[in-house]
């Protein structure tokens, strides 16, 4: 199993070697998240985030968001593969369904990462005051990873109820703002309307940018609790996904 | 055609007791109310090359797709040199190549890495698996390519690709559904002709689906003719042939056991013929 895995995984680099352009213009918009939206909003200090500076709450905040973005719509790639024939190709060998999942998993965690050291050197130009700790940098690393492997999850979970593209396109839109918005990546949970605040507390994203935020900016936060949601949604989301892939190879 | 028969050896007699490469007994595949696949029953021995042969829509990828474990059949069994592909379907996995109707090698990584990835997953020991990867090439005449993306192939070669996938496992039993769908007929000559040594070098036993009779006369030690889901006759193709006339052709034989369907513009469901399309837009 880990063999497999570690072939796939293998695979998914080779992939991102071979073909970079998407990385750089994926990092675009994260870039301007920081450099618009959080330059503006440090400025006018409309949003209440206490002793911190505003850019520096939202650094984590777009982190995780990039992590969200570039996963969502990864279940396209396994409808790409289905309709290719790859799918049908790879289930065919003796590689257990999770090991496929999780492969995909991993290389949704590996694009998601570049982006992360894109926004952190851009954060740190602005002067964000991020931690030099590398034992809470991997950690940060380790949470971005966890948390793109469950969007990603996710997103295959969707292609593989509606099969199609164009409706993986539509509910991928449908839930990438509202996940984004009813966390805490933007504005601390307290500000919220009540209904958003129970959103926002059942919404994986807001553990990823509690974490990140413990982690790289040094704010109170519940790392064990917010691990343990992450990884037990990635793993569910893995399961779900592994239990669909054959409705979507049928 | 100028495929070169004298490679092609007979077919080998099993020792007594020997399983077939492929039993396949009683096989029902439906969707929803739509029976695909009708009672199929088709035996192959090892060395042999067999022919499942019909229009579009006649149930053969679908038939194909539930012998190598992608879908679960409704009714019968399907076992590979004796093992049982529905109680035992990874063991059954381990003595299958298969190569999908689509052009299915991944265009983003290099020839090399597209067969590296299979001899990972099929457990090739590390230390062989740069000397097997490298010989599933050469045997595919794709060496000096190798480190090129596959999106820069042609078709035919990423038809022999994909074999060289196949192939890093050393399967004992190939399936190959349209195997030469929407290539020239210079790729699909070489297709054919790899496909022939193949079996010539390593007595693996071949199934594979095609709508083109030519290719089922060249290829085939045997055919069996699918018509809506079943089984029409099974037989070596020059009996079969001379069993209507001196000047009898597969077509003949064709419409002969389906009373004319080959012509029959009901079959070949959206499903299927959206595959086949696809299949050949891929190869351009």
């Amino acid at each position: 199993m880990f063999r497999r895995l570690a072939t796939l995984s293998l695979v998914e680099l080779q992939k991102l070697r071979h073909d970079r352009v998407e990385l750089y213009t994926r990092a675009v918009q994260p870039a301007l998240w920081l450099l618009v939206f959080g330059v503006t909003f440090n400025r006018i200090h409309a949003i209440p985030t206490g002793s911190v500076p505003y850019l520096d709450y939202l650094a984590p905040g777009i982190l995780a968001q990039s992590a969200l973005f570039i996963s969502i719509f990864y279940g396209i790639q396994i409808i790409w593969d289905r309709d290719a024939g790859v799918l049908a190709k790879l289930m065919v060998t003796p590689t257990p369904r999770t090991a496929l999942v999780t492969g995909k998993a991993f290389a949704a965690g590996v694009r998601a990462l570049i982006q992360v050291v894109v926004v952190v050197l851009l954060a740190a130009v602005l002067g964000v005051g991020l931690t030099a700790n590398p034992l809470k940098l991997v950690g940060a690393a380790v949470a971005v990873m966890i948390g793109a492997a469950f969007f990603s999850c996710l997103s295959i979970v969707i292609a593989g109820l509606v099969l199609s593209r164009d409706r993986l396109m539509g509910i991928g839109q449908a839930i990438m703002m509202p996940m984004f918005f009813a966390s805490n990546a933007l504005y601390p949970v307290d500000i919220m309307p009540a209904w958003v605040r129970v959103v926002s507390y059942l919404n994986p994203l807001s553990y990823l940018v509690d974490a990140l935020r413990g982690l790289l900016i040094g704010t109170h936060a519940h790392l064990l609790l917010d691990f343990a949601v992450l990884v037990g949604s990635a793993v569910g989301a893995i399961m779900a996904a592994s239990a669909l892939l054959g409705r979507l190879a049928r | 055609m100028s495929i070169d028969h004298s490679v092609s050896p007979a077919v080998s007699t099993p020792a007594r007791g020997d399983p077939p490469a492929l039993d396949v007994r009683g096989l029902t595949y439906r969707f929803g109310e739509k029976t695909a696949v009708d009672s199929l029953d088709l035996e192959l021995a090892a060395g042999e090359i067999i022919g499942l042969l019909g229009p579009n829509g006649a149930g053969k990828t679908t038939a194909i797709r539930v012998i190598v474990t992608l879908l679960r059949p409704a009714a019968g069994s399907v076992c590979v040199f004796g093992v049982d592909a529905a109680r035992q379907p990874i063991r059954a996995r381990r003595l299958i190549g298969y190569v999908p109707q689509m052009l299915s090698a991944d265009a983003g990584l290099t020839g090399r890495e597209n067969v590296a990835l299979f001899a990972g997953l099929f457990d090739v020991p590390r230390r062989r698996r740069r000397a097997r990867v490298d010989q599933a090439l050469a045997a595919m005449g794709l060496t000096d390519v190798a480190d090129r993306l596959a999106r820069t192939y042609s078709g035919g070669m990423v038809r022999r690709l994909e074999l060289a996938q196949a192939l890093v496992n050393a399967p004992r039993l190939l399936i190959l559904d349209e195997p030469t769908v929407g290539l020239d007929p210079i790729a699909r000559d070489s297709v054919w002709e790899h496909v022939l040594r193949l079996r010539a070098e390593h007595g693996m036993a071949v199934l594979l689906t095609t709508h083109y009779m030519e290719e089922a006369d060249v290829l085939c030690d045997r055919v069996a003719l699918m018509h809506a889901g079943r089984v029409r006759v099974t037989g070596v193709p020059s009996e079969l042939k001379a069993a209507l006339g001196p000047r009898a052709s597969l077509e003949d034989v064709f419409r002969h056991h389906t009373g004319g369907a080959l012509a029959s513009d009901k079959e070949g469901d959206f499903r299927d013929v959206q595959h086949t399309r696809r299949a050949a837009s891929r190869v351009g």
